[in-house]
């Protein structure tokens, strides 16, 4: 189960899921990046510090965007995974096809 | 000392076979890091099941279960009777033709293999055993 929160802040638009996205949950993750999307925001960070999980249908979420954010010059960063986090993305090498900073301040400075 | 959980094919369910590995393994001292992994592979497992071979049906039951071995390492066994999909003939698409497709699914078997040392298939009475096997260290 997961809540996502959005939060605006200097032009960025902030989604904070919190708790455990997985194949029952990950379908709200994709509806508000596509509510990101569809309002205009080019600049998107995805606070990953109450994220307690994710599995494979969470990480597709963010695959399936890589394309279209490419073709529509919208940057992602993902930020403040935890270890267990990390390392999901880590198995597949998806650190290398997305962008994923330390905190909150390096995101920024990355989606500049 | 064997954990079994019986559970229904609602994908609403995957978070009590997340919690029940994890309390399962935990006596055992094994690195928070591989519990973390096995979950998710069991996960990945699971879902695909509950979607694939029981299109989420809640009345339709399948077994779980997980047990030590010292030598052997960490046994899963998903016990179902419906003819399970052989994720060894399996072939993943590649990342990068997954991107350029938009597709989000193509990850969890790919997960599964990387995580776990062996998978295999047997049948039995009727009803199909799937174990995976993954060696880990004990504390």
């Amino acid at each position: 189960m997961v809540q996502i929160k959005r939060i605006q802040e200097d032009g960025l638009d902030i989604i904070v899921p919190i708790g455990e996205v997985d194949a029952s949950s990950s379908i709200e993750l994709d509806l508000v990046i596509a509510k990101s999307v569809g309002e205009g925001y080019t600049k998107i960070l995805v606070d990953c510090t109450a994220l307690e999980y994710i599995s494979s249908a969470g990480l597709g979420v963010f695959m399936s965007y890589i394309e279209e954010f490419k073709d529509k010059h919208i940057r992602m960063v993902l930020f403040g995974m935890n270890e267990r986090v990390a390392n999901t993305f880590e198995i597949l090498g998806l650190n290398e096809l997305l962008t994923i900073a330390g905190d909150k301040a390096q995101a920024k400075q990355l989606v500049a | 000392m064997k954990s079994v959980y019986k559970v229904g094919c609602s994908i609403e369910n995957l978070r009590g076979i997340r919690d029940f590995i994890r309390n399962a393994l935990k006596p055992y001292g094994v690195r928070e890091l591989d519990i973390s992994e096995m979950v998710l592979a069991m996960d990945e497992m699971c879902s695909n099941l509950m979607i694939h071979a029981h299109h989420c049906n809640p009345d339709d039951l399948f077994e779980l279960s997980v047990r030590v071995d010292k030598n052997l390492g960490v046994v899963f066994e998903i016990i179902d009777d419906k003819s399970v999909f052989d994720i060894n003939a399996f072939e993943e698409p590649a990342l990068d033709h997954i991107v350029h497709e938009k597709r989000k699914g193509g990850l969890g078997i790919r997960l599964v293999k990387a995580i776990m040392d062996h998978v295999e298939y047997e049948h039995q009475k009727g009803k199909t055993v799937c174990r995976l096997t993954k060696k880990v260290q004990f504390n």
